[in-house]
């Protein structure tokens, strides 16, 4: 039986993520903690966030939590959601700019004043809604899951990973961007599995059968 | 190839079950909200609003179990609205499994409040909904303003500068109701849509008078909307949502099918 941490220092909406994984593995064990031990000793990690980044940095802190992701993120099956993977990278220029966890290299961007390439109209930030994920690399976390698949997004703020590589998913939104990056046990995406219908759950499903 | 524009039925939920409001006041029972958020779900639906109708705080606790019993089976964003006053209501929506709160008459009372939920819990889930109304004397440049209490009580609030002020406090997306159109079948007020989406930088969900497929597409061509809200419509099963998209498409607007 796998035993699953979300990690929990008080940032977003858990229960959706834990449902969604108690929903695609009924047979799991799913636990929402910010107790380290439970996070040690579990199998797989998954790593949400919403909200600022100064305040998810802030939180990790707070909850003495950062060593604990670290070593997850090198050595178990690790999800990053939304926040998560942003607060993977080296530093993200929210709120002023905040020092991040320097696990991935890479920068995180504001989407800024964007005008849309074919009507010149303004588009809307937060980039909000419904966008296709384009997989640029094969990962078991795609399996069965048809190219260019919609996803829910909810972000002001994009991944820039410095090395192309580690990009696995791109959208569109005025230009391309990352929205899934990937190294090793790690897999981190900008979009909302657990708030993405069939898709979304068909890659909770392949996370918690991926033994990398 | 991008961003889809996004419909987003709306469940009036009154101690539990849902209804809808005809220019709200009229209602008529339309059932259970699990099976029909579920039933939305498999249509496509991109998100689910519920507008928590119910007067008495008591049964305020009835929308928390609602919003618990969705959020285990449908895994679609959730929004909930009405009675939304004070953080600990949004922490306890949130909690509950809702992806966004909507925040109406509190924010008039208090614009404040806005800026600090966003602070707390992120511009993402913070939804501001607007009911707007045209004062626009006959000859003079049209003008709405924000009413409260179902469309009754004027506030004297020009609807173009709240919603800009909200945005400017933290907002993450608009909900627009036209009070002249709400519960009418007229279609949107586009003029209204099109002035608040084009005067903010944030997502504008149109609201208010869909009774046929053209009027939500009209709402994203003509009133610039980025999502469609509507009830009855769907309610009554007069359209399914997947008719509502496979209609936006072939008016060529992207959606998610």
């Amino acid at each position: 039986m796998t035993n699953i941490a979300i990690i929990d220092y008080g940032m977003g909406n858990l229960r959706s993520v834990a449902k969604a994984f108690e929903h695609v593995a009924p047979q799991a064990q799913v636990r929402i903690t910010h107790n380290r031990h439970d996070i040690l000793a579990a199998d797989r990690v998954v790593f949400p966030g919403q909200g600022s980044i100064r305040d998810c940095m802030r939180e990790l802190a707070h909850a003495e939590l950062i060593d604990v992701v670290q070593d997850a993120a090198r050595n178990k099956p690790f999800l990053g959601l939304c926040l998560g993977p942003q607060a993977l990278l080296d530093f993200s220029e929210e709120n002023g700019g905040v020092e991040c966890l320097k696990i991935l290299p890479g920068r995180v961007v504001w989407f800024g004043e964007l005008l849309d390439p074919a009507s010149g109209e303004r588009l809307k930030v937060p980039h909000m809604g419904w966008n296709q994920v384009h997989q640029v690399r094969d990962h078991l976390l795609w399996k069965g899951i048809p190219q260019d698949s919609r996803f829910y997004f909810v972000h002001s703020y994009y991944l820039q990973p410095t090395d192309e590589a580690l990009t696995v998913g791109q959208s569109q939104y005025g230009f391309h961007f990352t929205v899934a990056i990937a190294r090793d046990n790690l897999f981190a995406v900008q979009f909302h599995p657990e708030k993405s219908a069939q898709a979304g759950l068909r890659l909770l499903a392949n996370f918690i059968n991926w033994n990398p | 190839m991008g961003l889809a524009k996004r419909i987003i039925p709306c469940l009036d939920v009154d101690r539990g079950r849902v209804v809808k409001g005809v220019r709200f006041v009229e209602i008529r029972d339309a059932g259970d909200p699990v099976e029909i958020a579920r039933r939305y779900d498999q249509e496509g639906a991109d998100e689910i609003t519920f507008l928590d109708i119910t007067a008495s705080s008591d049964d305020r606790e009835t929308m928390v179990h609602v919003v618990e019993q969705v959020a285990s089976e449908v895994f679609i964003p959730l929004t909930v609205g009405g009675g939304i006053r004070t953080l600990d209501d949004v922490r306890r929506m949130l909690n509950a499994g809702a992806d966004k709160v909507s925040i109406n008459t509190a924010a008039i009372h208090r614009p404040e409040f806005v800026r600090e939920a966003a602070e707390r819990f992120g511009n993402q889930c913070i939804v501001v909904a607007i009911d707007a109304k045209s004062v626009q004397q006959t000859g003079d440049t049209p003008r709405w303003e924000i009413f409260t209490h179902g469309g009754r009580r004027p506030t004297g609030i020009d609807a173009i500068a709240w919603a800009q002020r909200m945005a400017e406090y933290g907002a993450g997306e608009i909900l627009l109701t036209s009070m002249d159109r709400d519960g009418t079948k007229s279609g949107f007020d586009l003029e209204l849509t099109r002035a608040i989406s084009e005067a903010v930088s944030i997502p504008v969900i149109a609201s208010g008078g869909v009774g046929t497929l053209d009027h939500l597409a009209d709402g994203v061509l003509f009133g610039k909307a980025d999502a469609v809200l509507a009830a009855s419509i769907f309610h009554f099963a007069e359209y399914t949502i997947e008719q509502a998209k496979r209609h936006m498409q072939a008016r060529g607007i992207e959606v998610r099918l």
